[in-house]
């Protein structure tokens, strides 16, 4: 089992110095670009190009620009953004991690609960037209795009119903910290968990729903029936264990990929700056150094939460133990 | 009379119309009794015993008859009381143990959960007599064997898990749907001497399912042939098998090989498939393969008559 454990870490060590490595070739080593003027910025005076180019070792082997561009990530923290006259790239990245974090864990648990007593009540009551509702509502949730159910949402609570019972709790838009308000930290993200997780919603109660209908089919559960089991327990203890295997797949790399900057669309409609919202600016001002950080920071987190996920199903399928 | 089935007839709404997967079966059981019921693949063994059960969950079945189970009637009996019967009067061993059990639970979880689903008992004391059973069927290490996966188990450990299950309430009756089939002849013999024990020390009534002939006639007290949702023939074992009487019971009973003398070059076969549940024949259902088939068997349905042993042919009755 340690012996299990320590090899997928060497496992995702190797995959994260894999994507560092490809991600460092396409920004520092594309033919005929120079990087040191990229990260210089537009105007960069000779002198500043010069200090760019020594700092960075634009000078020396590309293997030697690498282990300086990874020494200024994980060993001293100073890489520097010049796009942004100076602002150092690391703590920026930190800061930014616990909004997004705050907003992805709080909609994914949302999301998790509802979509599975959505996907239960939607098999059990299968052909029924609640089922019907809820499969209807499901792909409704899929069918909104989250940058203008944000807006919809900002538009309710923010400005039209504010002033009625129903929103007057809603807080401005922005982030507060949980250490330093907690209860300022709950108000200002439910109305963002809640517009993130109605997209996921859908799709993981569909998807749900069929894996438990799938597995309903199963022969064992033909067995369990013929235990004298409630139908309860059969669906709850036998057809749902089995069905949660395709769904924790699923969860393992649409949490990784939000955690990973993809919730950049809620972030902005909520003025959340988080890892999304820091990528997204950094492509736009082609901030080299600033892309480099975030992306290992995405590539960890998405090669994490793969390795959870492994975990999960061994405790969920006692036939992955053994191999 | 522990089990008394009577015109028992079991369809389904398809869409192209009402198939007659069960049509008119009727038996009984005694106490300690061993039912052999003999037939093609889709001859309604199964279903027939499913609908005992009362396990037939597709909503475009129609259950019609009467199945009465000491003095109590089965056929429209509320689910829940249904449930407080199945697996603690009435258990049932499926055909294929690499599917019947669920693979993300141990042995002995599947097995306390059945006790615990009928009988008030602790945790512990559920998980004993999980223990009891295992090595009544034969485990070597039953504490070990407990704590196992399915996939753990290699196909004949899986059926006597399963039979375990069966046997966790002592059951007064016993449904085995092929449980043989899967498994290695060595392991069959095992699993046949199995339900010998349970017959001589539980007096269960056992109705044993299969398509083997052999397993038939070194198991079972009385026999009863099924063809195309029919039965065509019951009698006891030496009946059946010293005077066969139904053309398909001979067919039947043609194709084993004989242990001593001369084998065939080819063993015999019945001509022809069993015929489409949708389409079946006029008169007789057997009529098309019938080798000694004439005029009547092509107009009217030979039904089966009283009396011990008895078959459902023109012929036989004439």
């Amino acid at each position: 089992m340690i012996y299990a454990i320590l090899r997928r870490f060497g496992q995702m060590l190797f995959v994260m110095f894999g994507i560092s490595v490809i991600v460092f070739l396409i920004f520092f080593a594309t033919p005929g670009s120079d990087p040191a003027a990229r990260i210089a910025g537009r105007n960069a005076s000779p002198e500043v190009l010069e200090a760019v180019r020594h700092n960075f070792g634009f000078d020396r082997p590309l293997y030697v620009q690498y282990g300086l561009m990874m020494k200024k990530i994980f060993v001293t923290g100073d890489l520097t953004s010049f796009v942004n006259r100076g602002w150092k790239v690391v703590p920026a990245v930190l800061d930014s991690i616990p909004v997004t974090l705050s907003l992805v864990f709080g909609a994914a648990v949302l999301w998790v609960v509802v979509s599975i007593v959505i996907g239960i009540v939607a098999a059990a009551t299968r052909d029924s037209w609640v089922d019907k509702l809820l499969m209807a509502l499901g792909l409704l949730g899929i069918s909104m795009p989250v940058y203008w159910l944000g807006e919809v949402m900002n538009l309710m609570t923010q400005s039209r119903y504010h002033d009625t019972w129903l929103f007057s709790w809603v807080p401005p838009l922005g982030y507060k910290n949980f250490s330093d308000d907690p209860k300022g930290w709950f108000l200002t993200l439910v109305i963002p968990w809640i517009t993130l997780a109605i997209l996921y919603i859908g799709i993981y109660g569909r998807v749900l729903r069929a894996a438990i209908i799938e597995s309903m089919q199963e022969d064992y559960i033909r067995t369990a029936r013929a235990k004298g089991l409630s139908e309860t327990r059969i669906m709850l203890r036998h057809a749902l264990r089995t069905s949660l295997i395709a769904f924790v797949t699923l969860f393992g790399l649409d949490f990784g990929a939000l955690v990973g900057g993809s919730a950049l669309l809620t972030e902005v409609v909520f003025g959340l700056h988080g890892i999304g919202k820091l990528t997204y600016d950094a492509l736009q001002n082609l901030d080299l150094p600033m892309i480099m950080a975030t992306v290992m920071y995405a590539s960890m987190f998405v090669v994490v939460a793969n390795a959870v996920v492994d975990f999960i199903y061994i405790l969920l399928d006692p036939r992955v133990r053994t191999s | 009379m522990m089990l008394s089935v009577r015109d028992l007839r079991v369809s389904f709404r398809t869409h192209e119309g009402l198939v007659r997967a069960i049509d008119g079966v009727s038996f009984d059981l005694n106490e300690g009794e061993i039912l052999g019921v003999v037939g093609e693949s889709g001859s309604g063994k199964t279903v027939s015993l499913l609908a005992v059960m009362g396990l037939i969950t597709d909503p475009n079945a129609v259950i019609e008859g009467s199945i009465r189970y000491k003095e109590r009637e089965l056929v429209g009996l509320p689910a829940k009381e249904l449930r407080r019967l199945r697996g603690n009067e009435i258990a049932m061993i499926f055909q294929d143990p690499m599917t019947a059990l669920t693979p993300v639970y141990t042995i002995g979880w599947q097995i306390a959960e059945q006790i615990r689903a009928h009988k008030r008992v602790s945790k512990s004391q559920a998980l004993e007599r999980v223990e009891e059973l295992l090595a009544e069927v034969n485990f070597p290490n039953p504490r070990e064997a407990m704590s196992r996966y399915p996939h753990q188990l290699s196909g004949g450990m899986r059926q006597r898990a399963v039979i375990a299950m069966a046997l966790s309430c002592n059951p007064a009756l016993l449904v085995a749907d092929e449980p043989t089939t899967a498994l290695d002849v060595t392991v069959q013999a095992g699993i046949l001497d199995l339900v010998r024990k349970l017959r001589t020390t539980h007096n269960s009534a056992v109705v044993f399912i299969t398509h083997d002939m052999g397993v038939v006639s070194e198991l079972a007290d009385r026999v009863m042939v099924m063809y195309a949702g029919r039965v065509v023939e019951r009698g006891s074992r030496t009946e059946l098998f010293s005077a066969p009487q139904h053309p398909y019971t001979r067919a039947l009973l043609g194709s084993i090989p004989p242990l001593t003398g001369e084998k065939p070059r080819r063993l015999p076969a019945i001509p022809g498939s069993p015929p489409s549940l949708l389409r079946l024949p006029e008169g007789c259902a057997f009529g098309p393969r019938c080798p000694v088939n004439y005029e009547p068997c092509r107009t009217g349905k030979p039904t089966l008559g009283d009396g011990g042993h008895a078959a459902a042919c023109f012929r036989v009755q004439a």
